[in-house]
Formats: structure tokens, sequence, C-alpha cells
């Protein structure tokens, strides 16, 4: 916690363990959803833990860091170059980033309160018809549920969730910062800048290959979600084709696809 | 002694918990806390630093900042998310005192009858303490007030805030005179288009947490009139 308030001018370069231990507590919690994820779901995991929040907080937060106390406008006048920052960054892309990992995230969470729900009601059954053995009760915990029936479509509906969010994170980050290019030099008039002042950004070209690198990821990201849901769909509908015997919605699509 | 740990001590409670009470611990850690750690602080980081008034007289920085900011965002958060969190613990000191006296019964009980064997007592304890207590009876007025005592707190470090910064909007330029600052000057602030992003996430999130309480206290209530 930020107690003593004479830190020197860029406190979030120093080595803080704290948000490591979080990330990776956060990583704990994620990752154990892994067991229930298709193969794609396990690469997209990787992908996110290793290009995004690795990135973000061994490289990125360095980058950003002295992006206020760097930040320089050509004039003396005190409380100007307050106002300007304010003025062309109302949000960092380092908080946006970190929420938008965290919001992407939270959907794999339903699918393990899903599973954990599956779980509770099958012990519930195990013991009702007397199987209360406990090695029977420890491999309900162990065995891997299949993505079927209501768990996909809790499944299908988190990665819709997943899509929506990192799309509309890139949205407002585009309306924010209209392209991605980080700008050298601002010109600012706002209240108490005597005129247009001329500002100065940080590491301009740092910034722009790692914005640039992090929504690329941020679209493979979505790539890896829209090819996982067509994964998914296709494994259902082949599911009923095989089953087409029992279904007539099988028998109607087989027969379409026989009209061909 | 730090988030985690208290994550851990609050995990363990949850067992006894209802699904509600279980989408809350989450809400919590993963919405207040984690964003609080990760990104909030780093906002703030700067807070005082970063204070300017347009003089040059000495200690006037100081003392309107102190005038304007008289505890820190992030303090009160953090305050108000170990409030939060420690009527759980009700709940779990409860749940051991419960357990602890059963233990008891159950040995004096063998001890009298001197037939159990020691494998089938060592069952029993361990039964004991895995088993998951039904919220019925002295563990459900536990719980009951474990909840309005959460939702005292939420609602009173959230009226709080909104009392000492006036609303949860953070202005980019206040004014002051208080001594020794040498007439009325204006004094900027840093990031407040960041910080008002911020403050209004959080106040979302606390607003999240206490309609989730609620309906817990609701569902607890409806559960015990049906019985």
């Amino acid at each position: 916690m930020y107690c003593d308030s004479s830190d020197p001018p860029d406190p979030p370069k120093k080595q803080d363990p704290e948000p490591k231990m979080n990330w990776a507590s956060f990583y704990a919690v994620i990752s154990g959803v892994n067991r229930h994820s298709t193969g794609i779901g396990r690469i997209w995991l990787s992908v996110l833990f290793i290009f995004r929040i690795l990135v973000l907080v061994v490289a990125a937060e360095s980058v950003w860091g002295d992006e206020k106390s760097g930040f320089t406008c050509n004039t003396q006048q005190p409380g100007c170059n307050s106002v300007c920052y304010d003025h062309f960054f109302p949000i960092s892309h380092i908080r946006l980033w970190a929420l938008q990992l965290i919001l992407v995230s939270t959907p794999a969470l339903l699918v393990a309160m899903h599973v954990a729900h599956r779980r509770h009601v099958d012990k519930r059954l195990y013991k009702l018809s007397g199987r209360s053995n406990p090695k029977d009760l420890e491999q309900i915990k162990t065995q891997k549920m299949k993505i079927t029936g209501a768990l996909w479509w809790t499944y299908v509906i988190s990665l819709v969730f997943r899509i929506i969010f990192e799309v509309t994170f890139m949205y407002v980050f585009y309306m924010i910062y209209p392209g991605y290019k980080m700008i050298r030099l601002v010109k600012c008039d706002s209240y108490p800048c005597p005129n247009t002042v001329d500002c100065f950004v940080s590491r301009p070209t740092e910034k722009t290959v790692f914005t640039v690198f992090m929504l690329a990821v941020s679209g493979v990201c979505i790539l890896l979600n829209i090819a996982e849901v067509v994964f998914l769909v296709g494994k259902a509908c082949s599911k009923h084709l095989n089953n087409a015997g029992d279904s007539t919605m099988g028998a109607w699509i087989q027969q379409k696809l026989c009209s061909y | 002694m730090s988030w985690p740990a208290l994550y851990n001590q609050l995990v363990g409670a949850n067992r006894h918990s209802t699904s509600l009470g279980k989408i809350w611990l989450s809400v919590l850690f993963i919405f207040r806390v984690m964003v609080l750690v990760v990104a909030a602080e780093s906002v703030w980081g700067d807070e005082q630093s970063d204070f300017t008034c347009n003089t040059l007289q000495p200690g006037c920085e100081n003392v309107c900042y102190d005038q304007f900011f008289p505890v820190s965002h992030i303090r009160l958060w953090c305050l108000q998310l170990v409030f939060v969190s420690t009527p759980t613990l009700m709940v779990a000191m409860y749940v051991a005192y419960r357990n602890h006296r059963d233990k008891k019964r159950l040995l004096q009980g063998s001890g009298r009858a001197g037939f159990l064997s020691n494998k089938g007592q060592d069952g029993e304890l361990e039964t004991l303490k895995k088993r998951r207590l039904p919220i019925a009876g002295a563990l459900w007025w536990t719980y009951a007030c474990s909840l309005v005592f959460r939702l005292l707190f939420e609602g009173g470090f959230m009226y709080a805030l909104y009392a000492v910064y006036d609303g949860f909007q953070m202005p980019r330029l206040v004014q002051c005179d208080q001594w020794p600052c040498p007439n009325l000057v204006d004094c900027f602030i840093s990031r407040p288009t960041e910080k008002t992003i911020f403050t209004v996430f959080m106040a979302t999130a606390s607003s999240i947490c206490m309609v989730l309480n609620m309906a817990e206290l609701a569902y607890l209530v409806a559960k015990a009139i049906t019985r």
C-alpha cells in the first residue's frame, strides 16, 4: 500500500511484488477452469497469460511507468502539465489493458461454477442411490466433465461474452486514442496554460510498438475464441447428425444435405 | 498479512456459504481487490507528489492537499474491503466452535461406550471436519447477522466516500486559501479523469456486492420461512 507520499517521481517502476502476486493468484483461479476447456481453450489461456499478462507486467508497465512524470510542456505555468496530461490521457493504456484482461478472463468462471454445481448434483444423486463410498465421491471430483447439454450452452455463452468484451475494449481504445500510433507532440490550451503550449509525450515509439503488439495479440485471442465457438457448434451438429435416427432435426438436416 | 492471505482465510470460510455467497466472494476478489491492486494503486500513486499549486510559498501545497484529501480513496477502499470481509470470519468462528463441541461430545460418547475402535473414531472425526453444516438454527442467525453487517459496512463506506469528496467526480482544479497560502491559489489535481473512472468503477462493484448480499439475505429468509 502507498503510505509514503514522498516516493520517487515514478512509483510504478519499482518492482512491487504485490501486483505480481495478485496476477499469480488470478492465474491460479483461472487455470483451474483449464481442465474443462477444449484444446483451443487451453491455447487461448496460454496466449492470454504469456503474451498478454506477462508482457503487461514485465515490459509494458515500465514503458508507461513515467508517463506522467515524463510528460513535459513548454511552459513553467504550474498546473498546465497536469491539466494537459489529463486532457490527452483520460485513462492510461495500462489500466485499460488490465481491466480488459480481468473482464475477458472472468466468463471462464461461469464454466467453473457450472461444473461445481453439476458435481454437487452428482454427489447428491450418488448419495441417494446409496453409493456413498468415499472412492466414488473422489471420482466425481476428479472426472473430466464432457461439454454436452447445459454445460455446452454455458461454455458457448462464456465464449460469446469473451468475444464481446474483447471487441468492446478494442473499440473503447480506438475511441479514446484514435489511431494506434502514439504521437510525440500534442498542443494544449486548457486553463491554466497561458496560450497554446507544446507538450511532449515520453517514449512515443516504444509505446506505439507495445500498443500494436497488445492489439495484435488481442486480435489473435478473438480469432481463437471464434474458432472455438465454430468447433463446439460443429461438434454439436455432427453429434446430432450421428444420432439422426433418434432425432427428427438430425434427419431433416441429413435430408437437406443429401439433396445437394 | 496481505491480500492473498485474506483470500485464503475467506475461501476456507466459503465452504459454508450459499451459492450467492460464493459469487459475492469472487466478485469481491476479482473486481475489487485485484482492480485495486493492479490498477487503482498506480493511478493514485503520485496523488501528493503531483498535486501542484500555483504558488512558490512553502507549505501551501501540503496544507491544500491535506484540506481537500483528508483520507485518500485508496485507503478508504482498503479499509472498506477489510471491514466487508470480516463478517465472514464470524461464520468461520461459529463453525469452528460447533466442530469443537461436536468433537468433544464424540470423544466423550465413545469413551463411555468403549466399543468404538480407534479407526472408527478417526473416521468419525474426519467426517466431522469435512462435513458441510446446513444453514439452520444458530448458524442461520450468525450467517444472517454477518450479511447485515456486510451491508452496513458497504453502505457506510460508500456514504463516507460520497460525503468526504462531494460526489464521485474528481475535479481538475481546486481553489485554496488556507494559511500559509498568500491568497486564493489554484491547485491542480493529477489524473482527475482516470480517478473519476476508477471511483465510478469501484462504486459500481460495491453496489453489485450490496445487491448480492441483499439477494442472499432474502434467499435465507425465504428458506427459513418455507421451513
